[in-house]
Formats: structure tokens, C-alpha cells, sequence
């Protein structure tokens, strides 16, 4: 493991950016952006090979303030601008920043096809379990009962395990962290980050402005400590039998197996014309051989003859 | 399904259909990024070229739907490759929002609709030319349009390349417009040498990247474009932004953005602008029709004149940015022009606008919408009609 020097998370910073930023006191994104570039430095990618795209929302602000290639998109649509720019130029390693909205709502159909296809995409779904920028809608990832700005006599739908949903959509990473687990968080991006396929990172953050408003969670410490205390790492989760398990959430990397990756496919799609051409180019300079040999053969016998 | 189209020889003739001719254009121009979705009658574009680019190793992708096809190009257009799509009205409706964007981030690339029937699911193997003010004012916001319409197979391989060489120019999303019955048509097409054709790539930066400004304002309106990967690490957004690619909302800058858009088209319409006019010199009923009705139109003129009488046509090969200084000279010594088109009127707004105070402000329609063709004998009559 890498030692992270203290600070090192400004070196990612774009300067010239107007700061300050725009997320409200008490959010959990500043956190996970500073987990996230410290996992950049002990991962050694360089600014340069580095793609950030967001779709809207408050994660979606992201990419304005760091020192990437960064792309601000459309709502839900991050994944698949991103699917363009993977696939256009795999050695790019492309990090996709989207909300609970973005990726589980607006965007659900791009997340399960980057998952199907396996594409080698870094997908960090900040789930705050509310739209925060409009002011506190409910999202598909509000928990039932819970109250928002368009569920004020709360939520009457089921919400959304983004976990789940990428697992089986087939992502080769799926993993689950908070804003508290800082550590945990950083260890976890860094591997979604060297891990070759699609990785799925959902990482709850607390939202005390326009969630907590609604749910009596002002306070952003109080919310903190509720992620510590409603999660629980994964390899002990899964002793747990379902009666304890009620409540609360499995943290850790859930999913971490091989898979053909996408651009990989494609390539060897692209190889195998390569070898067809090579083939018949072989032929064909063994036939234009065949026919210089013969040609001179023929000059041979002439001159002999005479 | 076994043309081997990448050894074309191209000394004679061949036969194509308009939909073939697209994908061998934009072959041609250097395409080197497709994504799309299926959806009749574009379907062939994309069933060619996931034939074709795999062999070359450019790429190939069906994306999920529309939305993610016109995000897709938009981010490999990013990393420096030439992109298109293509689609049809149901399709092209759910394009706007990112064609949109790809205008605010003035991003080139193709966008081809193979017009059918609408609205909604409509026709979808009859041909309508009903997406032509789409093109126009398909996304939300002032932007600028740049809209090519063929009117031949020929046509629709060349103003291919011709939507590629703007696309690069201007920095901009080109649409190139078909009629599906000009999709599905097979007609002989010389495709010229490849050494022949005129390829215009995008103006990549020559300034260091920590002096690079994405979107750097200039007498021409119009920026280098660097790409992802290249060290020059700028930023991109859909919101409206300074020139370096930040969000603002400073009116200068906001003003400056606007008009950058805009000024980039309005300042090189003669350019842009590509009209076709036909036997119009000493016309005195000028036919005004675009895409496969012009066809017919053509037609009807040769026919009319073999009767001595002095029938022309003006035809708009770009649609948008509209022809106003050309449609409105051409049509400006004529005694009444006849629009025809297959909606119920929507380039005829455009002519009227352009010629408003000419004295020769008499205007016939023909319109028709029930999913057939106008003949060049449905016009001939209107125009006997009225005479």
C-alpha cells in the first residue's frame, strides 16, 4: 500500500477553477471526491489517461473542479458518453461520477448494458437517496416510508439495491461503501479503478440539506454515524442470517470476478480480419514469388539458349 | 451480403441503394466511430457498417437506444475520432437533448435521418418529409442548424462526405437528411477515386495546453479542438460556459457564447449554402422542392418544357441555414412559385419569409401527406390548375 502524503488530493485540483464549490455545507461528496483522488495517486494513473464524466445533478459537479479530460453530460446519459470514449480509445481509463437519480432513474437502462457489455468503466454511483439539486425529490433509491419533497406523505416505493442491480446485470465489480469509511473507501475505488471490466462502486453519502430536511437528518455527523452503524462489512454480513441482516447494509467489495471485458472483445473481432488480410497478403506475395521465379527461370533457359 | 465494398471499382458505375451509399460515404469521408440503434428505414447504415469497420478496426457499437447512440458518438468525436449515427423520426426525437448538447459543446459529428411518416411511430416504410423544421428547432434553446438533402443516391454519397468535411469545419452536429424512399432506392452511382475526394479534418490546438481555451472566441468563431488523452485536459459541459469550458453565468460571457454559436454559421453561408436552380433563367413559374419531391419536380420542368412552357425549379441542397438571399433571388423575376413538399407546410414558410416583399409574393402549395410520393404529373396539374 502506498503511502498518501497529506494534501495530496489538491494536486488534482484545477486552480483555475472558480472555487468555492457548489455543495452545500454538511454534503458527503467533498469526501468521497478526496477518497477518490487519493486512490488516483496510490493507483499511479496520470492526469492525462484519466476521462471523468458526470450526468447531472449535485455529483455532477464533480468533474469541473479536478485536473482530468472531464465531461459534464446530460442527465443519466454519463455512461453512455463514456461507452463512446472507452470504446473509441481503450487505453483511457474513464471514471464515471453519477447520482442515485442519474444512474438508477434517468440513466438505469445505460448502467445494466456498461454492466452487460462488460465495458472498462469505473462507475461511482454517489447514492445520497434523494434528488438534492432540485431540491429533494424522491429517488428511486429513497427508502419506503421516507419523505421528500415529492413524497410528503412518504415514499410508497420500494427502493432500488444498486448492488444488486449490477451484479446481475453482469459487471465484473460491484462494490458497496460510504462517506465514513474514508479508508475503506479509497482501498475500494482503487481497486474499481485496476480492475479491467466494469465496476460498480455505490457509495452512500449523507444529503442533511435537502434529505435530512425532510427526515428530521440535519445533522451531518448524526448521519455519518448512522453509516457506520447501519453497515456492515461483507465478509461478516454474510454469517448474519436474515433476521439480524434486516436493517442494515453490506459494505465491502461484493463482486470481484473475471470477465471478458468489452474493448477487449472487439479487438479480437478486429484481429481476426487483421490475421485474414495477413493471410492473404502471404498468399499473395508467395504467388507473386511463384510467378518472379518462374519469369526468371524462363530468362534463364532464354539466355542459355543463347 | 458478401459486396466486397472496401475494392470497389471505382472506374465504372455501380448500383446503390441510398442507404448503402450513406455508409460508403461516410466510410469514405474517414469515419471511424459508429453507434446507433435499429429503426426502419436507417436500418442499412448500420447493418453495413457493422460489416465494414470492424475489418479496418474502426469501431463499431448498437448501443441501447437513441439517447445513448448520440452520446456515444459525442464522446468519441471527444477522443479525435470523425462519428456518426443514424436514425429515423421516432429515433431523431430521441437524439434532440444530446444533439443539443453537442452543439452547446460544439462537438462534430453525423447525424443521418432517413425521414419516414409521423408523428410518432407513424409510417415507418412510407415517405414523409415531415422532421424538416425538427432539423431546425428539434432542441430546446437558440442553436445553429446545418442540414444537407439530397436528392439522388449520387447526392446522398456525396453530401455524406460533404456533412463529414462541415462537421470538422464548424465544430458543430451536421444532419444529413434522406427521404426513405431515397434510403431504399437503388439507383448507379460513380463513387470517385479515393485520391480525388476533398477531406477536411478538424484544427487541432497548436498552443501548449496550459494556454489552450476549448472554446477560445476568434474573428472566424471557430476553435481548435484538442481531444481526451492529448495532455490538454479541458473541461466540457452542457451548461453555458466561458472559454475555457467553466459554467458561467456573467452576460458577457453568456453573450459571447451565443453569439459564437450562432456567428459560426451566419458568417459563412456561402459556404454552407448549396441551391440548385433549374432552367430558372427565364422562368416564369418556379417549382420550389427539395429532397426526392424535387426529383419529380425536375421531371415536370423537362416535361412543361417540352409544352414551351417556362416552368423552373429551385432546389435547396442545404436546408438549414435556410437559402433566404439565394431562394429569394431565384424566385425574384418569377410570377408565382409552386412549394411543393410531402407535409403540410413547412418549407413554404421559409420561402414566403424570404420573399415577403417581393412583388412577385404569389404562392401555390402542394402538400402532400398519405404517405406517397408527389409525381411530377400531381404537380404539373396543380400548376395547370392555376394557370
Amino acid at each position: 500500500m502506498k503511502n498518501i502524503p497529506q494534501k495530496v488530493a489538491h494536486r488534482y485540483l484545477r486552480h483555475d477553477k472558480k472555487f468555492p464549490h457548489v455543495w452545500c455545507p454538511g454534503c458527503g461528496i467533498g469526501t468521497i471526491l478526496g477518497d477518490f483522488l487519493r486512490a488516483v495517486y496510490s493507483s499511479g494513473i496520470k492526469k492525462d489517461d484519466i476521462v471523468m464524466v458526470s450526468g447531472i445533478g449535485c455529483s455532477g459537479r464533480m468533474p469541473v473542479y479536478v485536473d482530468f479530460n472531464t465531461l459534464h453530460t446530460t442527465h443519466g446519459r454519463a455512461i453512455a458518453f463514456a461507452t463512446g470514449i472507452k470504446f473509441s480509445e481503450p487505453r483511457l481509463k474513464v471514471v464515471v461520477i453519477t447520482g442515485d437519480g442519474d444512474a438508477a432513474a434517468i440513466g438505469g437502462n445505460h448502467l445494466i448494458h456498461a454492466a452487460r457489455r462488460n465495458i472498462d468503466l469505473t462507475v461511482i454511483i454517489i447514492n445520497n437517496n434523494i434528488y438534492g439539486m432540485t431540491g429533494g425529490q424522491a429517488s428511486p433509491t429513497t427508502p419506503l416510508g421516507d419523505y421528500a419533497t415529492t413524497a410528503p406523505y412518504g415514499s410508497i416505493e420500494p427502493k432500488f439495491d444498486l448492488c444488486d442491480l449490477a451484479e446481475s446485470a453482469g459487471a465484473s465489480f460491484v462494490a458497496r461503501t460510504t462517506a465514513y469509511h474514508t479508508v475503506e473507501a479509497r482501498q475500494i475505488f482503487e481497486a474499481a479503478l485496476n480492475k479491467k471490466g466494469c465496476s460498480v462502486v455505490e457509495t452512500i453519502a449523507q444529503c442533511p440539506v435537502s434529505y435530512g430536511k425532510m427526515n428530521n437528518q440535519t445533522s451531518a455527523i448524526e448521519m455519518l454515524k448512522w453509516q457506520k452503524k447501519h453497515t456492515i462489512p461483507v465478509k461478516q454480513y454474510r454469517k448474519l442470517d436474515t433476521e439480524k441482516k434486516q436493517g442494515k447494509l453490506v459494505r465491502g467489495i461484493l463482486v470481484d470476478k473475471d470477465r471478458k471485458e468489452f474493448t477487449a472483445r472487439y479487438d479480437e473481432l478486429v484481429a481476426q480480419f487483421n490475421k485474414k488480410k495477413d493471410s492473404s497478403e502471404s498468399e499473395k506475395r508467395s504467388e507473386e514469388k511463384k510467378h518472379d521465379e518462374t519469369k526468371e527461370k524462363a530468362k534463364k533457359e532464354k539466355q542459355e539458349k543463347k | 451480403m458478401s459486396t466486397d465494398r472496401a475494392n470497389i471499382d471505382r472506374d465504372k458505375p455501380v448500383l446503390l441503394q441510398g442507404n448503402e451509399a450513406v455508409a460508403l460515404g461516410a466510410l469514405d469521408a474517414g469515419l471511424e466511430f459508429f453507434g446507433g440503434y435499429p429503426i426502419t428505414p436507417s436500418s442499412e447504415i448500420a447493418e453495413i457498417l457493422s460489416q465494414e469497420m470492424p475489418k479496418s478496426g474502426n469501431k463499431f457499437i448498437q448501443m441501447e437506444d437513441e439517447l445513448s447512440s448520440m452520446a456515444s458518438i459525442i464522446g468519441a468525436s471527444l477522443t479525435g475520432k470523425k462519428s456518426m449515427t443514424a436514425t429515423s423520426g421516432p429515433g431523431f426525437s430521441l437524439m434532440q437533448e444530446n444533439i443539443g448538447y453537442g452543439m452547446m459543446t460544439e462537438v462534430p459529428c453525423v447525424v443521418v435521418n432517413v425521414q419516414r411518416g409521423g408523428p410518432s411511430t407513424g409510417l415507418p416504410t412510407k415517405p414523409s418529409q415531415g422532421d424538416l423544421m425538427q432539423a431546425r428547432w428539434g432542441t430546446h434553446g437558440d442553436h445553429p442548424s446545418i442540414t444537407l438533402y439530397p436528392d439522388s443516391v449520387q447526392e446522398a454519397y456525396e453530401l455524406t462526405i460533404r456533412a463529414f468535411n462541415l462537421a470538422e469545419k464548424y465544430r458543430t452536429p451536421v444532419f444529413l437528411f434522406l427521404d426513405e424512399m431515397i434510403g431504399h432506392m437503388r439507383e448507379s452511382v460513380h463513387l470517385p477515386k479515393k485520391k480525388d475526394l476533398e477531406i477536411i479534418n478538424r484544427i487541432n490546438p497548436t498552443v501548449p495546453p496550459e494556454w489552450y481555451k476549448h472554446f477560445k472566441n476568434n474573428p472566424k468563431y471557430i476553435s481548435p479542438l484538442a481531444s481526451y488523452g492529448q495532455g490538454y485536459r479541458f473541461h466540457v459541459t452542457g451548461l453555458t460556459h466561458d472559454e475555457k469550458g467553466f459554467p458561467t453565468n456573467k452576460k458577457e460571457e453568456i453573450q459571447a457564447k451565443m453569439d459564437k454559436l450562432k456567428k459560426k454559421i451566419t458568417n459563412n453561408l456561402d459556404d454552407l449554402i448549396q441551391v440548385e436552380a433549374f432552367h430558372m433563367d427565364d422562368a416564369e413559374v418556379a417549382v420550389f422542392a427539395a429532397g426526392l419531391v424535387a426529383r419529380s419536380a425536375k421531371e415536370a420542368v423537362i416535361r412543361a418544357r417540352e409544352q414551351n412552357q417556362k416552368i423552373g425549379l429551385v432546389r435547396p441542397l442545404t436546408i438549414w441555414p435556410f437559402p433566404d438571399n439565394e431562394v429569394e433571388r431565384m424566385l425574384s423575376s418569377t410570377q408565382m412559385t409552386l412549394i411543393a413538399e410531402m407535409n403540410q407546410g413547412q418549407l413554404i414558410n421559409e420561402v414566403k419569409r424570404v420573399t415577403y416583399y417581393g412583388e412577385h409574393a404569389k404562392y401555390i402549395k402542394l402538400q402532400r401527406y398519405d404517405g406517397t410520393l408527389i409525381t411530377p404529373e400531381d404537380i404539373l396539374q396543380r400548376i395547370s390548375e392555376v394557370l
